[in-house]
């Protein structure tokens, strides 16, 4: 299945992220993706004014893998690591609604044909919300690339842009993978590092202490917003059910209580609509900007961590220097080490604070954006229940 | 139920030219079959409900009363009695008739017990049956509140105060209470079953039995499900009775009224064994076991088997109905938990949030979300007590509907059955007469004379069940027709409150999040 989105679409779905592709000089965007069973193939298109790429527009097909290797190239480049990396998109995941696809195929045989009807439209419609979710992310992914000063130069980045054949590649072989697995394994234990080592500086202090627990925090809230989208999903499940049965009652009926049910299969079909975009933009505004955030805020807890990496090198240096000083061996060695770690150690708190300023903004301002469009949008949906409900309850009294 | 209010006396005089009235049901006009000429006899008011006139009732000084303090309308009373006295006379139950109504209630009157039919109704059409619509002017109004726990341990028990409302003069009072427990319901509903539905009556049931759910309440347990639970058997022994009261044959019955005023009811202690539920069961067990045998009336008229066919087909419809109902109840039960526990979890964000207009943000959030579980919560209430039970109920009543059609079965097998035993003998005496055998022959005549009588009986009762159960039949739909309606606009306006309050919550919040940054 191929999606062609169009401008407002992405307008409305790039939400959780601001200020992207300001910058005119290099302006990308995921203009369509193909679903073939399991993968999904991303176009990415380019349009730029600079003069470091070959064209000023064109596009290349990419693969959620080619993204991962991307985001991971980066978070291993040693020049990076003052920066809060973007969170890699997660792998687009189409498991629910084929789930649920598969659990209506079972139950087709009890159902009316109109109920199934409903259904597998309600089904296909989550799974273009899916999709297009996912899709969004990838975007937002690159966008946050182009718009950082010093990423958007980066070279791999502009491989992943142009290089118009496949990037296998390049991509992680089975040992790439494993380091990658270990480099996680080894970060969490380096948490505890992170929290235990004592901080000079009283802004990375406040940091650190903040983003620790902000994280475990969101992370709740996140979980707890998937569940309570879902169960929204459910009651709007269950109003189409509602609705055919009232249907079908009122096709055999015929007496007065005919008249009634027929009303009220028809609203129950038009609330169940109500419904599910209201859980679909609750998901969107709120689990979704929730969800992102996480991952941003683990990505700059792993700005923190490279950070107190740096720091530990650093303090081991001057462990080491003393030890060279005191056996008056190696001594310009160990300064020379000492030096470079410093500097090491100084980069990234310079860049980390900018970064983490910046980052506060930004949260701050997704946050303001995504409350006040969910509030507006809960607003206008209950309008429409109410106009809806009305109606019919009028409907019902002349009768 | 509140059905509109009812015009006065004074419209009703000439009763039957209202007859186009959509509104009114069927009345108890059977009494005064064959005296009915269309213009004057009075309507025998039926169900349901609140009459807003209670002029009806013995405040006229020149009415008769009908037998059983039943109101009827003013003017032609004298011919009336006359031939409520013939109609009775025909009955194979003696009815005392009762004597002109006294202005104010006077005591109790003698109790009657009426069974729908025992006049001679063969003289009455069906249409006209169909077409008669009586005024409502029953005045009783029944709750059923204040459920209070007594006693202790495995032998406590709830009590419920059963409060009626009337001006009938049947009653002592105008308003009047009295404190029953479960099993006096059970009771109650175990009397009138055999009394009432032998002869086609709609029966309403009350609420089953629950082991689990009368334990936990016994042993004091006091959370959120015993008092749903408790709740949820206290509304259903309330639409239990109103759907009694508004029964104008069940109405009548002794047992009803004794129940509603009567203080010290002895213990019903047959329900220890036959539950309401398990009653029921065998009632409709008989019934089943008649619409299995396939018995093929032979009917002219094709009303009977049409309207069993309608009758199944609903009860199928709504069971499914009720099934995904319920699961909405459900889904919205935890939609309301999942929603709860969100926002505790943005509370706590809220609290970690290091940006100040954020974090207050973030606390409002949480408390919307706190109101949202309320809603969600007070909507699945809604979505159980009206939509839920409401289905439940009909399932329940369409089952007992389709018992009455079995009932009319059994009342026919009878008189077929009798028909052929008089064949048989009527041959044996054929053969006797062959024979030549005078002694046995003065037998075989008494016997066929008796069963004469029989198979003539029997085809009477056959012909009054099935007026009974049409006419119950279409009394019932036009009930159910109200029930649904009203139950269904109930059910829409605590939606849309739903809705408004939703609208308020989000304004409140906008501003908040507007306050940002």
């Amino acid at each position: 299945m191929t999606t062609a989105l169009g401008e407002s679409d992405k307008e409305k779905t790039r939400s959780v992220s601001v200020d992207l592709n300001n910058d005119t000089a290099l302006i990308i965007d995921i203009p369509d993706a193909l679903c073939e069973r399991d993968k999904v193939k991303f176009t990415v298109h380019t349009k730029t004014t600079l003069s470091s790429f070959q064209k000023p527009d064109f596009s290349v097909p990419r693969q959620h893998e080619d993204f991962i290797w991307l985001h991971d190239t980066l978070v291993e480049t040693e020049e990076y690591a003052g920066l809060i990396i973007p969170p890699a998109p997660p792998k687009p995941d189409f498991e629910s609604p084929r789930e649920k696809m598969h659990k209506l195929g079972e139950g087709e045989a009890t159902m009316t044909k109109e109920e199934y009807t409903k259904m597998k439209q309600e089904l296909e419609a989550e799974y273009l919300a899916v999709f297009k979710k996912t899709v969004q992310v990838h975007e937002v992914f690159l966008q946050r690339l182009s718009s950082h000063p010093i990423l958007s130069k980066d070279r791999n980045f502009h491989i992943f842009l142009e290089y118009d054949q496949d990037l296998t590649v390049r991509r992680k072989n089975a040992k790439e993978m494993f380091g990658g697995f270990f480099k996680n394994m080894v970060k969490t234990a380096d948490e505890v590092i992170i929290s235990g080592i004592k901080e000079v500086d009283d802004f990375f202090e406040q940091e650190k202490t903040f983003l620790l627990d902000y994280y475990s925090k969101i992370k709740d809230s996140t979980i707890k917003a998937e569940k309570m989208t879902r169960s929204h999903k459910n009651v709007a499940d269950d109003y189409i059910h509602i609705s055919a049965t009232l249907s079908s009652i009122s096709a055999d009926d015929s007496t007065a209580i005919k008249k009634h049910f027929e009303k009220l299969a028809d609203l129950f079909e038009k609330l169940r609509k109500v419904e599910g975009r209201v859980a679909s933009d609750q998901e969107l505004k709120l689990t979704e900007l929730l969800r992102y955030y996480m991952r941003d805020i683990q990505a700059a807890k792993d700005l923190l961590y490279r950070r107190a990496r740096a720091l530990a090198d650093y303090e081991n240096s001057n462990k080491a220097l003393d030890k060279a000083r005191l056996k008056s061996r190696d001594i310009p060695q160990a300064e020379e080490q000492q030096q470079l770690c410093l500097q090491k150690f100084d980069k990234l708190s310079e860049s980390g604070k900018r970064e983490l300023t910046s980052f506060k903004g930004r949260r701050v301002v997704a946050f303001r954006k995504n409350l006040i469009e969910m509030a507006e949008l809960e607003i206008k949906h209950a309008k429409n229940n109410v106009a809806l409900l009305q109606g019919c309850i009028d409907l019902v009294k002349t009768h | 139920m509140n059905p509109p209010p009812f015009p006065d006396t004074a419209e009703q005089e000439p009763v039957f030219s209202d007859m186009g009235d959509g509104d009114s049901d069927e009345g108890e006009d059977i009494f005064l079959g064959s005296s009915k000429t269309g213009a004057e006899s009075p309507s025998v008011p039926q169900l349901n409900i609140k009459a807003e006139t209670t002029d009806l009732f013995a405040e006229q000084a020149s009415s008769t009363a009908p037998t059983v303090g039943l109101g009827t309308g003013g003017s032609s009373n004298g011919v009336q009695s006359d031939d409520d006295n013939d109609l009775f006379s025909d009955a194979h139950v003696e009815l005392p008739t009762e004597n002109a109504s006294s202005s104010t209630p006077s005591g109790p009157r003698p109790a009657a017990t009426f069974i729908p039919g025992t006049a001679d109704m063969q003289t009455k059409s069906m249409e006209q049956l169909e077409e008669e619509e009586a005024k409502d002017t029953f005045d009783v109004d029944v709750a059923v509140t204040n459920p209070e726990k007594v006693g202790d341990g495995m032998h406590a028990f709830m009590a419920y105060r059963v409060s009626t409302k009337s001006t009938l003069p049947v009653f002592r009072n105008k308003e009047f209470s009295v404190k029953r427990r479960f099993s006096d319901f059970l009771g109650l509903y175990e009397k009138l079953s055999i009394k009432q539905s032998l002869q086609g009556c709609i029966i309403p049931s009350p609420p089953e039995k629950s082991v689990v759910g009368m334990t936990k309440v016994k042993v004091g347990k006091d959370d959120s499900s015993s008092v749903e639970f408790v709740e949820r058997r206290r509304a259903a022994l309330e639409r239990y009775l109103q759907r009694i009261v508004a029964h104008s044959v069940l109405l009548q019955d002794p047992d009803v009224r004794e129940f509603l005023e009567r203080d010290e009811l002895p213990r019903a202690v047959n329900t220890q064994a036959l539950s309401g539920a398990g009653f029921l069961k065998m009632i409709n067990k008989a019934s089943d076991a008649v619409n299995k045998m396939t018995i093929k009336m032979n009917e002219s008229d094709t009303w009977f088997e049409d309207k069993f066919q309608e009758v199944e087909n609903e009860e199928q419809q709504l069971r499914k109905l009720h099934i995904v109902v319920d699961s909405l109840v459900n889904h919205r039960k935890e939609l309301c938990g999942n929603t709860a526990v969100f926002a505790k979890s943005m509370a706590m964000l809220g609290n970690s949030e290091d940006n100040t207009a954020l974090s207050r943000a973030l606390s409002q959030l949480a408390e919307v979300e706190d109101k949202m579980e309320q809603l969600h919560h007070d909507q699945a209430t809604s979505d159980f007590f009206i939509l839920a039970e409401l289905l439940a109920d009909y399932v329940r009543l369409l089952g007992t509907v389709r018992g009455c059609f079995g009932q009319r079965m059994r009342a026919w097998q009878r008189w077929q059955e009798a028909q052929s035993t008089l064949q048989r003998k009527r041959e044996a005496e054929a053969k006797l007469l062959w024979a030549n055998k005078p002694d046995k022959l003065q037998q075989a005549k008494e016997d066929i004379t008796e069963w004469e009588s029989r198979v003539t009986q029997y085809e009477r009762d056959f012909d009054r069940i099935s007026v009974t159960v049409r006419k119950e039949v279409l009394q019932f739909e036009k009930e159910k027709a109200k029930d649904f309606k009203f139950q269904i606009y109930k059910y829409l306006e605590t939606m849309l409150q739903s809705q408004q309050r939703l609208i308020k919550f989000w304004e409140a919040f906008l501003p908040e999040a507007k306050a940002i940054a």
